[in-house]
C-alpha cells in the first residue's frame, strides 16, 4: 500500500486511538484498580494455590486431550468426501458460539448421575460415573475445544497441496508413508499453535467450573475470584488473584506469540484432495466410526436439551422471558460496541503503518488475556462509591463482553479492510472519495460478509455469556444464561431445559441472522 | 504544462529520478522494462507517492500535499477500475461527484456519456455482469466526465484483445480534449507508436521525451535490448 502523501487521516487516527484507549482502560485500567486494592503478595492462601494449580493442570489436560482427539477426526474429514460433510464442518464451528451453560446441561444429561450413560451402565451393573469435579471440567472443555482443534487441524490438512498426494500415489506410498512424509510434518507445524490457543482459552474458564467444578479439587482462579468477591467480599484477596490470573495468561499469550496460532476461518474447508492412500476398507470404516462418534459427542447433549426443553418452553415463568429480553438487549449493545471498536481499530491499522499494526496486536493480545472476572472486579472497585454497581450490571456486562470479543472480530475485520484498501484505495483516492464517503461507499459495502460474520459472532458470544453477570447481578437483574443456571442450581431441571432451548435458539438465531444478512445480495 | 522538477523518489534500494516538462496536448507513451519505475512515475504524478526531493508542478503550481482526488489528474489501472458493488451508472457518476449526489442535469450528463461510449441501457448492471471491453468503456466514460487536464493510463488496456484495444484508442481520440496531457504506460511498442512522444524509464532514470517514430526506428541500446532488437 502506498505511503507518504497518501496516509492515515486524522479522523481515522482519532477513532483508532479512541478505541485503543477505551480497551486499554478496560484491560490495564481495571487491572490497575485491582492492583491498587491488592494487599501484598504474601496473601495467597492454600485454597488460592490450589486454584492456581488446578487452573494450569486442567488447561494442560484439556488442551492435550482436545488436540489428541481432534487428530483422527480432522484426518477423516480431510480425506473423505460425503454428502453431509459441509454440515459436519459447520457443526464443528457451533460450540464456539454455544452458550456454556447449555452445553453443561446437555453433558450432565449424558454423563451426569442420572444421565444416559449411567442409566445404561446401571442396567449392566457397572459402577456409577461421577461428573462433578476435575473430570467434569475437563470433559466440558474437550466438548468445546475438540471441535475447534479439529477445525485448526483440518485447515492444516487441506493446506497440503493436492499435488503432493498425487506424487505420493504415483510413488506408491502406503498410508504409513503418507502419514510420515506428508501429514506428520504438517501436524508438527500446526499442533503447537492449536494446543496453545486452547490452553489459553481454558485458562480463563469460569462458567464450566462454576457449573461442574468447585470445591477444593476443581476450582479455577476465575471461580475463586468470584467466590472471594461474591461470598466473602474479600476485595483485596480477589484482586490479588486477579493479578495472578492476568500474569498466567500473559505468560501463556507471550509463548503463544512465539508460535503461529491459527485463526478461525470464516469458510473454505471444502477442497478435499483426492487420496489414493486412504482407499482401504479398514481405513474407510475407521473414518466413518470416528466422524460418527465426534458428531454424536456434539449432537446428543444438544439434542437432549432440545427434547427435554421443548415441552417446558410454554411453562417458563415471566422472569425467564424478562431475562431473555435483557440478554437480547445486552447482546445487541455488546455487538454494536464490539463492531465499532474493531472497525475503528481495523481502519486505523490498515493505514497507520508499523506502529499502528503493533498497537493493534498489543491491544488485541491484552483483550485476549484479560480476564472478564478481573475486568468486572476492577470496574466494581472503580464504580463502588460512585453508584451502585448492581444497578449497572447489564451495561457493564455488555461492555466487557464487547471487549473480550474484539480480538476475534478484529482478526476477521483487519485483514478484510486491508484487502479492500489494497484493491480499491488508490481508485477511490483518485476519484476524491475520502473520509466518510470512502467508508460509506466503499469499505462498508465491500465489508458486508466479514461484518455480518463478526456481528453474528459478537452477538452470539454475548448472548451466551455467563461471567461478569454472575459477579454483579442482584436477584432481580439477570440474563438468560444466569436464569438458566439458577434454575439448574434449584434442581428445576425441566424449566432449565426449556430456558436452555430458548437460549440456544436465540444464540444461534442471532449468529445466523447477522451472518446471513452479510451474505445476502453480496457482489463478487 | 506538467513539470517534474528534479524529482527524486527513494524506497528500499529503489530510486527514481525525473526532470522533464510536458506541454498541453502531449501524447506520451511510457516504455521500459518491468521494475524500472514506470508505475512509480505515475504514482508520483497522481499523488499516491510523495517525492523525496524535487517537485511536481501543474501550470507552475506545486502539487505537494494535494490529495490524489484534488489533483488535475485522472488515472486508470490495469484492473479494478470499477467498484463491483456499485452499478455502472454509479461507477460512472463518481466522475462528477464522489459522494454521488447528482442534480437531474448531471444524471442526464452521465446517461449521455454512457450512450456515447456504447453502454446505453446498461446503467443498472454491476461490473460483474459486464464484459472486459464494457468495463474498460465504463472506466473511460468516467474519465471523460471528470475532464481533468492530465490523464494517466497505467497499462489500462493491456488485458484487452487487439480489436478491443483498438476500440479504446478510437474512443480516446474521439473524446479526450486536444489540450489534455496523456501519459500511457505500456509494454507494447505498437501501442507506443500510437503516441507522438515516448519516455523511456529504465534503471530508475526517466529519460526526457523523444519523438516516437524516430526513437522506435533507431532505438538507443537500452531500449533496443528491451524491444528485443540488437
Amino acid at each position: 500500500m502506498a505511503r507518504g502523501a497518501f496516509a492515515v487521516s486524522p479522523v481515522r487516527a482519532l477513532a483508532g486511538g479512541a478505541a485503543s484507549a477505551f480497551l486499554l482502560a478496560l484491560t490495564l485500567g481495571t487491572l490497575g484498580a485491582v492492583a491498587w486494592r491488592a494487599e501484598g503478595l504474601a496473601g495467597l492462601g492454600a485454597s488460592d494455590w490450589a486454584a492456581i494449580r488446578f487452573t494450569l493442570g486442567q488447561a494442560l489436560v484439556s488442551a492435550a486431550l482436545s488436540v489428541l482427539l481432534a487428530v483422527p477426526v480432522a484426518r477423516a474429514l480431510a480425506r473423505r468426501r460425503f454428502p453431509w460433510r459441509s454440515l459436519v464442518v459447520a457443526l464443528l464451528g457451533a460450540p464456539f458460539i454455544l452458550p456454556v451453560i447449555v452445553a453443561v446441561f446437555g453433558l450432565l444429561a449424558v454423563f451426569g448421575r442420572a444421565g444416559l450413560l449411567n442409566q445404561a451402565g446401571a442396567a449392566l451393573g457397572l459402577p456409577e460415573l461421577a461428573i462433578y469435579g476435575p473430570q467434569g471440567v475437563i470433559l466440558a472443555h474437550v466438548f468445546f475445544n475438540m471441535p475447534l482443534a479439529t477445525r485448526f487441524l483440518l485447515q492444516g490438512w487441506l493446506a497440503i497441496p493436492a499435488e503432493q498426494f498425487r506424487l505420493a500415489a504415483s510413488l506408491g506410498f502406503t498410508p504409513g508413508a503418507t502419514a510420515r512424509h506428508l501429514e506428520w510434518p504438517m501436524l508438527r507445524a500446526v499442533v503447537p499453535g492449536a494446543f496453545l490457543a486452547i490452553f489459553l482459552i481454558c485458562l480463563t474458564s469460569f462458567a464450566v467450573a462454576l457449573a461442574v467444578g468447585g470445591g477444593p479439587r476443581a476450582t479455577t482462579i476465575e471461580l475463586r475470584i468470584y467466590e472471594l468477591f461474591r461470598f466473602d467480599f474479600a476485595l483485596g484477596d480477589a484482586a490479588l488473584l486477579g493479578l495472578v490470573q492476568v500474569a498466567v495468561c500473559a505468560v501463556a499469550a507471550l509463548v503463544a506469540g512465539l508460535v503461529t496460532v491459527p485463526k478461525v476461518a470464516m469458510a473454505g474447508m471444502d477442497g478435499v484432495a483426492a487420496r489414493w492412500d486412504a482407499r482401504g476398507a479398514w481405513l474407510r470404516a475407521q473414518d466413518v466410526v470416528v466422524i460418527g462418534l465426534a458428531c454424536a459427542f456434539l449432537l446428543v447433549p444438544l439434542g437432549i436439551v432440545a427434547l427435554r426443553g421443548a415441552p417446558f418452553v410454554a411453562a417458563l415463568p415471566a422472569s425467564v422471558w424478562q431475562a431473555a429480553g435483557a440478554s437480547l438487549v445486552v447482546a445487541l449493545a455488546s455487538m454494536l460496541l464490539a463492531l465499532v471498536l474493531s472497525l475503528s481499530l481495523a481502519l486505523w491499522v490498515a493505514r497507520g503503518g508499523r506502529a499502528a499494526r503493533i498497537g493493534g496486536d498489543v491491544i488485541s493480545g491484552l483483550a485476549l488475556t484479560a480476564s472478564p472476572l478481573v475486568m468486572g472486579t476492577g470496574l466494581f472497585i472503580l464504580l463502588f462509591g460512585w453508584t451502585s454497581p448492581q444497578a449497572l450490571a447489564l451495561p457493564v456486562t455488555a461492555v466487557i463482553n464487547a471487549a473480550i470479543t474484539v480480538p476475534f472480530t478484529l482478526r476477521v475485520l483487519a485483514p478484510a479492510v486491508a484487502e479492500i484498501e489494497e484493491a480499491y484505495g488508490k481508485l477511490a483516492a483518485s476519484l476524491g472519495m475520502t473520509g466518510w464517503t470512502f467508508l460509506r461507499r466503499v469499505i462498508l459495502p465491500r465489508l458486508r460478509r466479514p461484518l455480518g460474520f463478526s456481528a453474528g459472532l459478537a452477538a452470539a458470544l454475548s448472548m451466551g455469556d455467563l461471567g461478569v453477570i454472575a459477579l454483579f447481578s442482584a436477584p432481580e437483574t439477570e440474563t438468560l444464561p444466569l436464569a438458566m443456571y439458577r434454575l439448574m442450581a434449584a434442581y428445576r431441571t425441566d424449566l432449565a431445559a426449556g430456558a436452555g432451548l430458548v437460549l440456544v435458539t436465540l444464540s444461534f438465531g442471532l449468529f445466523y441472522a447477522f451472518d446471513r444478512g452479510g451474505r445476502a445480495d453480496a457482489d463478487a | 504544462m506538467l513539470t517534474l522538477e528534479r524529482l527524486r523518489f527513494a524506497r528500499a534500494g529503489f530510486t527514481l529520478k525525473a526532470d522533464l516538462s510536458l506541454a498541453a496536448g502531449a501524447r506520451v507513451a511510457v516504455l521500459g522494462p518491468s521494475g524500472g519505475g514506470k508505475s512509480t512515475l505515475l504514482d508520483l504524478i497522481a499523488g499516491f507517492e510523495a517525492p523525496a526531493a524535487g517537485r511536481v508542478l501543474w501550470e507552475g503550481q506545486d502539487m505537494a500535499g494535494a490529495a490524489p482526488g484534488d489533483r488535475p489528474v485522472s488515472i486508470l489501472f490495469q484492473e479494478g477500475n470499477l467498484f463491483p458493488h456499485l452499478t455502472l451508472f454509479e461507477n460512472t457518476a463518481l466522475g462528477i461527484d464522489p459522494r454521488l449526489k447528482l442534480t437531474p442535469a448531471q444524471r442526464e450528463e452521465v446517461s449521455e456519456i454512457l450512450e456515447d461510449v456504447g453502454l446505453g441501457g446498461l446503467e443498472t448492471r454491476k461490473p460483474g455482469a459486464l464484459s472486459g471491453g464494457q468495463r474498460a468503456r465504463a472506466a473511460l466514460a468516467r474519465v471523460f466526465l471528470r475532464a481533468r487536464p492530465v490523464l494517466l493510463l497505467d497499462e489500462a488496456f493491456s488485458a484487452l484483445g487487439p480489436a478491443l484495444k483498438s476500440d479504446m484508442f478510437d474512443l480516446l481520440e474521439r473524446l479526450v480534449p486536444d489540450e489534455t496531457v496523456l501519459l500511457m504506460v505500456t509494454h507494447d511498442p505498437e501501442e507506443a507508436a500510437r503516441m507522438s512522444e515516448i519516455v523511456v524509464v529504465d534503471e530508475g532514470r526517466v529519460a526526457p521525451p523523444e519523438s516516437g517514430g524516430p526513437l522506435l526506428a533507431d532505438p538507443p541500446p537500452g531500449l533496443a535490448r528491451y524491444l528485443g532488437r540488437r
